[in-house]
């Protein structure tokens, strides 16, 4: 059984993992319409189809769940695997992003809750929901919404920490999943890690732009 | 040269143990870090007190015995060296030096620096073998091995079991030793008839022993004296993956 074994738990983690990063890859692209002034009418065209993105968001759901699930479990084995540690340690390779999975992924996925019920169910800040106010052409005004969130240092600090705690989740996970799934050898490897922290980089680029050129004005919509 | 050690003392295996600073003095940059211990071992019993437990066999670098992280690293600050392989010419006069020994659940402390590593040889007993009728030698060439298979096996052979990988390890992970013992096997053709069943016996042991899960952090690649590489967990990976797409253990 895949769920029972080391490896097979590992190889769950790597897989769903690499989804994620795949809907990742696709929502910092999308979000990049607001760029060009195409924010609104991006989100209008993928929410005309409300049966495809709910069976896509229970989908995420499932991923989601276990990608955390099999993380915590390993984890908390691992933890019992070496239950004391040495006076004097040196790390070789691991690195600050390598040690800390768990809580860089926990607190992205606190922040997902959070963003959730900010931007997609508009619970947090009723005031600027999209759903109710329009843009001039009826669409929902999605990008006036993440306008003003953003203007307000606390909501875009809470994005730019979030996407700093995702980007060291990617920067050890990318590579580690490809490892796991033995898409890898002695010949590749570095390149491998090498990509891994290159993707991250890129991803944490995409995100943190949005938030702070708002925040500090330079892009004012 | 002189140095201050602080080595781990623990009476047994239930005890308490603690830090225990010494003296080691006049010692030779042409000692090994044993024979240091030796020197030290000696004052020790001169004066009527308990020497510090340390395991060691051939000290020749081979056997695997000597398990000590010295200054935060599994056999020390050199290299691919074991702690018998290791001379004191690596310290300066008056460093301090921190010994302890192997921290993982599946090695309890046995007294001061001595480890129980025998979960390794059950992780080993589960599937690191092959099934072949004893009898008369088989000729050399009957089974035709290509060069490069026969070097990946005899890298991963170098594996001599003394649980480096584990101690480096933050989540005391034995994917290290389990993977050179695969690969070593999986690579030959005798090896290959059970490589299946192997792959996923062998690393259920690894669980059962209490290692942790590999999470790719490549400390084990780093502290290993015998330059076992990670690439090999790699294969161990898709031993596995392997094993599953098999209809038949």
């Amino acid at each position: 059984m895949l769920i029972k074994n080391t490896v097979g738990k590992k190889i769950i983690m790597a897989i769903t993992g690499q989804m994620l990063v795949l809907f990742i890859v696709i929502h910092m692209i999308g979000n990049s319409a607001i760029y060009v002034g195409g924010l609104n009418a991006y989100a209008d065209r993928v929410h005309a189809l409300p049966l495809l993105v709910w069976i896509f968001r229970l989908v995420m759901l499932m991923i989601f769940s276990l990608h955390i699930m099999i993380g915590i479990e390993l984890y908390l084995e691992n933890r019992k695997a070496k239950p004391e540690g040495y006076a004097v340690k040196q790390d070789l390779r691991a690195t600050f992003a390598s040690k800390n999975m768990l809580w860089t992924g926990l607190l992205t996925g606190a922040f997902l809750v959070y963003h959730l019920l900010h931007f997609t169910f508009q619970v947090i800040n009723p005031e600027i929901a999209a759903l109710r106010i329009h843009d001039a052409a009826g669409r929902p005004d999605v990008s006036g919404m993440v306008l003003q969130s953003f203007q307000n240092p606390a909501v875009s600090s809470v994005y730019i920490f979030a996407v700093i705690m995702l980007s060291l989740h990617l920067s050890h996970g990318i590579q580690s999943s490809f490892q796991t799934l033995g898409i890898s050898n002695e010949r590749t490897l570095p390149g491998i890690i090498k990509t891994g922290s290159v993707a991250a980089l890129v991803l944490f680029l995409g995100y943190v732009s949005i938030p702070l050129l708002i925040f500090i004005g330079v892009m004012k919509g | 040269m002189n140095l201050t050690l602080y080595i781990w003392r623990q009476k047994g295996p239930d005890k308490k143990g603690g830090l225990q600073q010494f003296k080691a003095e006049n010692i030779s940059p042409e000692m090994s870090f044993l024979e240091m211990l030796d020197v030290v071992n000696e004052q020790l019993i001169k004066i009527g007190q308990e020497p510090i437990a340390f395991d060691h066999d051939c000290r020749e670098g081979i056997c695997g015995m000597c398990s000590q992280v010295i200054n935060g690293v599994p056999h020390g600050p050199q290299e691919r060296t074991t702690v018998c392989q290791l001379h004191m010419r690596h310290f300066k006069h008056g460093d301090s030096i921190y010994i302890e020994p192997w921290r993982a659940r599946a090695f309890p402390v046995i007294k001061d620096l001595i480890v129980d590593r025998s979960a390794l040889d059950r992780i080993i007993q589960a599937g690191g073998y092959i099934s072949v009728h004893t009898g008369g030698v088989p000729d050399a060439n009957a089974v035709l091995i290509s060069k490069k298979s026969a070097d990946t096996a005899m890298d991963a052979s170098e594996c001599i079991g003394c649980g480096a990988c584990v101690a480096a390890c933050p989540n005391g992970s034995a994917m290290l030793f389990t993977a050179a013992k695969i690969t070593h096997l999986a690579m030959l053709p005798q090896g290959k008839i059970e490589a299946a069943r192997r792959v996923c016996v062998m690393t259920e042991a690894m669980m059962r022993e209490g290692f942790g899960n590999c999470t790719n952090h490549y400390e084990c690649q780093a502290a290993c004296p015998k330059d076992i590489r990670v690439s090999f967990i790699a294969r161990l990976n898709r031993e596995f993956i392997k094993a599953q797409l098999k209809d038949t253990g």
